[in-house]
């Protein structure tokens, strides 16, 4: 699948929650994919894939949501997010979404060919699985011992759990200690935390514990809203630990300021 | 079974503040649940044998009717009886006017989820029969007047110390610290009552249609001993059990065993095909099946639902939520707990009293991910809040907060254009200087307030990406 010749052509759908609480990750995610060698853009009337309403049960409005995405992308050749949680909105819920409305459900079937994770996108699009090549001598830093947070939609509906230990493994001046239960679930859930915030807050309390018995100085992970979770409760309990989206720790390690975006 | 299934929110504290319960709970994924990993892991071909499985039940689910047929005429020519009830009230009418007739006062049992369902205990009891449980866990249970808090492990959330302190109080034992101790006080308690039952019930944890055969699994052994031992033998199971062949057993039973504990095979396996032939050396005289339907029409009713109706009952799906891990089995407030639990109960029992069920998951998928039939629990659980919240399937139920429609037309309203977001962003940005301080909210106000008790959270930035990008 790995692109060879000429540049691969790449829309960003860059997910309301890093677009206005993350827009940093969003930055890095630029960064990054530039340094790749992606041809990004980035239509602007984008707004949010839906998730939140559709995950409520209230399909009726996250449906015209859903439409804006199809429609805003139907002529990107690749479609790269930020967000396993969002790219599973995308990939396997819109088709299951508009199973019966076949104009839609073409278009949902078309998108979700299309649809990567920013991880996924860089391993199995570019085929990249090592950047540490990409990292000049300028950007050497101190050797930091991070640790991985499995998403829950990224595992198991993208079924993506390689793409990124590989990238993080890949960084000669990062250590990966992997936590124990690693793919278990922080305990956001979206609505979850809000209607149940007690249970959600005992599974947050567990990654914690888990995470800090590893020792790293950040917790790495694929989505900024397991990191609203993660890193808030960090933050609550007064730890040290950074909460960091994968695309901030690459970006850190290879990105270079682009030329079009400052 | 009285349903407690509208108390989930009080019950799941009340379990999150028990320790013992807390303390019980954390053994679970280091036990059943990496053993079933474990297990699978070391059988060839493993995703391969969970597809057969999967495609054995689809088959058998969408020809219900006719494998139902056949289960009624092997099982006769066989020699037994077959009773298709279509509630647990004829249940259990069914299974009390046998015993009564046959003058039956102690009844052994195996164990059988659908008799939990039945509360059918409470309802031999009213008719002067004693029913004693004979696994290990139920027996327990029975003994505390409580429901199980697993499907397979009723009585995980006790410690010996709760168990001795229960075997003293109501067997007059002296206090035992030894788990072997306490097995052997069951076992020595149980004896007589094997020896003296007048009949036995069991579950079935599979039925072969071609063949009329039900299959137990245990590892105790009181299975084959219920079934048996005693005259009369009456197996009560759902009437999604069948498997066609018995090729079709073999595999289920290997999926089942290696979910449910990590064995490759339990204990015991029992197959009974009717009652004792003339040249059997033991078996009882007298047999009869009883299929229940209890609800499991609506299910297979439903297509969105039907493959609820593909579960095995092994619990692999409750080791594996991370979930069920802190509220334990008895927050679900009915027989099933656990993922499989929050979308059978409530389509069993009541969809709206059981509402608050689908929304106690964050969709991570670890059911999925552990079921040996790879069903879609998550895509049940979006379907069923879509039912409560707007669907169209189930009219009756929906019971979708007021406040929590308008949040999200609002929602949808605001960013349904660039411009909206801008709009309401900005509004946002203004209304949040009341309560952000350094990029952080450190107390959301009510009905946010709890979430921040154990989390800060982030402020909007002053500059949302898309004011960013200069591409």
């Amino acid at each position: 699948m790995a692109a060879s010749s000429g540049q691969v052509k790449a829309s960003l759908f860059v997910t309301c929650i890093i677009d206005q609480f993350y827009p940093e990750v969003g930055e890095s995610t630029v960064r990054v994919l530039q340094r790749l060698g992606v041809e990004l853009d980035f239509p602007q009337a984008q707004t949010c894939c839906g998730q939140p309403a559709f995950n409520a049960g209230f399909w009726s409005d996250a449906k015209p949501l859903a439409r804006r995405v199809l429609d805003h992308f139907q002529h990107s050749e690749y479609v790269v997010v930020p967000s396993g949680s969002c790219a599973t909105m995308i990939r396997i819920y819109y088709p299951e979404l508009f199973h019966d409305e076949p104009e839609s459900l073409q278009k949902a079937r078309s998108l979700a060919e299309r649809t990567f994770e920013l991880s996924e996108f860089i391993v199995d699009v570019l085929g990249i699985a090592d950047v540490g090549h990409l990292i000049g001598d300028a950007a050497q830093s101190d050797m930091q011992k991070v640790t991985y947070h499995e998403s829950c939609h990224l595992r198991r509906e993208l079924g993506a759990t390689t793409q990124s230990r590989a990238l993080i493994n890949s960084l000669p001046n990062v250590e990966l200690v992997e936590m124990d239960q690693a793919e278990v679930c922080c305990g956001f859930g979206g609505t979850f935390s809000v209607k149940y915030p007690e249970i959600s807050g005992a599974m947050l309390q567990d990654k914690l514990d888990r995470i800090g018995s590893t020792g790293a100085s950040s917790v790495v992970a694929c989505d900024c809203s397991c990191l609203m979770q993660i890193g808030g409760g960090l933050e609550k309990a007064g730890s040290g630990v950074q909460s960091v989206h994968l695309a901030k720790l690459l970006d850190d390690a290879i990105g270079q300021k682009p030329r079009a975006n400052g | 079974m009285q349903s407690r299934i509208k108390q989930f929110p009080q019950l799941s504290s009340e379990a999150l503040a028990n320790d013992q319960i807390q303390k019980n709970l954390l053994g679970l994924y280091d036990g059943f649940h990496k053993a079933r990993i474990s297990a699978s892991e070391a059988t060839p071909n493993w995703d391969e044998l969970s597809d057969r499985g999967r495609a054995i039940k689809e088959h058998t689910i969408e020809n219900l009717d006719y494998y139902l047929e056949m289960v009624e005429r092997t099982v006769t020519a066989a020699g037994g009886k077959v009773f298709f009830a279509k509630d647990a009230a004829e249940a259990n009418k069914y299974v009390v006017d046998i015993a009564k007739v046959r003058g039956v006062k102690l009844v052994i049992k195996g164990k059988s989820m659908v008799s939990e369902e039945m509360g059918l205990n409470h309802e031999l009891e009213k008719a002067g029969i004693e029913p004693v449980e004979t696994d290990l866990g139920e027996y327990i249970i029975q003994l505390a007047d409580e429901t199980p808090f697993h499907i397979i492990a009723p009585a995980i959330h006790k410690s010996k110390e709760e168990v001795s302190d229960l075997f003293q109080e109501k067997l007059g034992t002296p206090r035992m610290t030894e788990i072997t101790d306490l097995a052997m006080e069951a076992r020595r308690q149980l004896r007589s009552k094997f020896i003296n039952a007048d009949m036995g019930i069991t579950g079935a944890n599979f039925i072969v249609a071609e063949t009329g055969t039900v299959a137990l699994v245990t590892n105790e052994g009181n299975g084959r001993m219920s079934s048996s031992m005693p005259k009369l033998h009456i197996a009560i199971t759902g009437m999604e059990k069948v498997v066609p062949s018995i090729e079709d057993l073999g595999i289920m039973l290997r999926l089942l065993i290696r979910s449910a504990t990590g064995q490759r095979i339990s204990s015991y396996v029992t197959t009974i095909t009717g009652p004792r032939k003339d040249d059997d050396e033991d078996g009882p005289e007298e047999f009869h099946l009883v299929l229940v339907d209890n609800g499991r029409s609506k299910l297979l009713a439903d297509p969105a639902m039907r493959e609820s109706l593909y579960c095995l009952r092994c619990g692999a799906c409750l080791n594996a939520c991370p979930v069920y891990r802190k509220v334990g089995g008895h927050a679900y407030g009915w027989v099933y707990p656990g993922p499989i639990g929050a979308i059978v109960s409530p389509m069993l029992t009541g969809l709206s009293d059981g509402k608050d069920l689908p929304y106690a998951s964050s969709l991570c998928g670890a059911c999925k991910e552990a079921c040996p039939v790879k069903i879609n629990i998550p895509r049940m659980l979006l379907y069923m809040r879509h039912q409560l919240a707007e669907g169209d399937n189930y009219p009756e139920h929906k019971s979708a907060p007021f406040g929590e429609a308008m949040t999200f037309k609002l929602w949808r309203f605001a960013l349904s254009s660039s411009m909206g977001l801008r709009v309401f962003g900005g509004m946002a940005r203004i209304l949040q200087k009341l309560v952000a301080k350094d990029g952080r909210i450190t107390k959301l106000p009510p009905p946010l307030s709890n979430w921040s008790k154990l989390r800060t959270f982030p402020a909007l930035a002053s500059k949302p990406f898309r004011s960013r990008w200069k591409g």
